[in-house]
């Protein structure tokens, strides 16, 4: 292996330096810095109100940060929606940062086929035939094939997330942010959502994950960083973090999910 | 004392009942093309983020929302030539009119569809790299033109039926044609059911089908 693999290996897809986030006088990010490595798996956990739904949400300028920077590929991500000299636009950004939401947000209009094929269609102009072989790949590899001429409505909350999840990968993205995926989800679709998540960890896929489930933290992320009152409190392996945590509150914290 | 009916002597002038029907169609469609346009532009000035946009939609909608249509007729036919110098065709007036007022509704109806898709939807449209306006027209509106379509028909249906009122300004639709007809042959029992049986075939159909398009679209619910 030569040096120039070795700095591209090592060279981060998503950046975010000193990253701040005001609502007014709330100081919701108070500077976090986060540099995700190609493959990596990054767990995000802490108490509600820690700020880490607002950090994930600004990687992909869902929220536009108030202070701070963005870095995509080495390249700052700009506030415009299109590329603009040097800045990368927010939309480019989105285009290889998938984002799944805590509440799905399937388009109801469409059907699954539809809601997967939306992307590849409309924003890369990929040929209708082609978005639609992908999407019917994706739909068979998250366990749904069968359901793609259904409408959301007619779904059970964890078959929607596995359609979310497959409209996120139909952009072929770089990076996939995970917002507290299984969250809305009754306890025992739980499980569904999260092995769809371990196979693309396993696949290489490099992710973002906001989480409360501690014991798929400690087995899939590669990082866990403890987010706790605007800043990164604590960061390491699983092992560090979540198994023998030193900080208090962090052990507070991990001690009632073990419960 | 029982009534003799005669629609006969009525029906005679049936060419003025249609030609009556016709024009309140006319007048309508018209108002409401132009009405849906006035509609959209306002709705846009609505929900744009331009507060001085705002604040003369918003003033433009209550005054017409506020004031009868009644009253807003007579103004532009009587009052809004004196102001500005010269006069005003009826046909016009009628037109602005009722252009004006039901776009002053329709705006609400189109914000208020808007408004109501859940923030979610423009989120995953923006998080598959959708610019605003892909998003706007290919989730948003989508979604919000199902929701709006009741309420949207049945200001419609409202729009019809208010035509009437131009008959005040000499405009000759159904009502005023029914009222003409009255005059020839003094059986205004007979004039102005005939009037309200024309009306009613106009909407029945109208309102029919709106439920039937209503029940179509629930089909991804």
């Amino acid at each position: 292996m030569n040096m120039t693999t070795n700095s591209t290996a090592a060279a981060p897809v998503i950046e975010a330096i000193g990253l701040q986030k005001n609502y007014g006088p709330l100081e919701v990010l108070k500077g976090l810095d986060l540099s995700l490595e190609r493959g990596e798996v990054v767990a995000l956990i802490g108490p509600s109100g820690s700020g880490k739904s607002t950090f994930i949400r600004c990687l992909n300028m869902m929220e536009i940060p108030t202070g701070g920077t963005i870095r995509f590929r080495q390249k700052r991500v700009g506030d415009r929606f299109r590329d603009k000299g040097e800045d990368i636009g927010i939309g480019t950004l989105r285009r290889h940062v998938g984002m799944v939401f805590q509440h799905f947000n399937l388009f109801p209009h469409k059907t699954v086929l539809e809601n997967v094929t939306e992307g590849p269609i409309v924003v890369c102009k990929r040929p209708k035939a082609e978005a639609r072989e992908l999407a019917m790949d994706l739909l068979a590899q998250v366990g749904l094939g069968d359901k793609h001429a259904a409408y959301p409505a007619h779904l059970s909350g964890g078959q929607k997330q596995r359609v979310a999840i497959a409209r996120a990968l139909a952009m072929e993205p770089e990076v996939l942010l995970l917002d507290e995926v299984t969250s809305a989800l009754d306890p025992e679709l739980v499980g569904e959502v999260l092995a769809v998540i371990r196979g693309l960890a396993d696949k290489g896929m490099t992710m973002a994950i906001v989480t409360h489930e501690m014991a798929f933290a400690a087995d899939v992320a590669s990082r866990v960083l403890f987010l706790d009152q605007g800043v990164i409190a604590e960061s390491g392996s699983a092992e560090d973090v979540i198994l023998n945590p030193q900080n208090p509150r962090l052990q507070g914290f991990v001690a009632r999910f073990r419960g | 004392m029982t009534y003799s009916w005669d629609f006969h002597s009525v029906w005679q002038y049936y060419d003025l009942f249609l030609w009556g029907l016709w024009i309140s169609v006319v007048y309508t469609f018209g108002s409401i093309f132009f009405g849906i346009v006035i509609g959209l532009v306002t709705c846009a000035a609505r929900l744009s983020s331009w507060k001085l946009l705002n604040v003369i939609a918003r003033i433009y909608q209550e005054i017409f929302r506020c004031t009868p249509l009644l009253v807003q007729l007579l103004w532009f036919y009587y009052a809004f030539p004196l102001l500005v110098g010269g006069s005003m065709d009826n046909r016009v007036a009628a037109l602005l009119t009722l252009a004006l007022y039901v776009g002053a509704f329709y705006a609400e109806i189109f914000r208020g569809g808007i408004v109501s898709i859940d923030r979610g939807q423009h989120e995953a449209a923006s998080a598959i790299g959708m610019s605003p306006g892909q998003s706007m027209r290919r989730i948003i509106l989508p979604q919000a033109l199902k929701r709006v379509l009741p309420s949207f028909i049945n200001q419609s249906v409202i729009q019809f039926k208010n035509t009437s009122l131009v008959s005040v300004i000499s405009v000759a639709d159904l009502a005023y044609m029914a009222a003409v007809v009255n005059g020839q042959t003094y059986r205004p029992l007979e004039s102005y059911t005939l009037m309200a049986g024309l009306y009613i075939a106009m909407l029945l159909p109208l309102t029919q089908a709106a439920d039937w398009i209503e029940r179509r679209l629930r089909v991804s619910d």
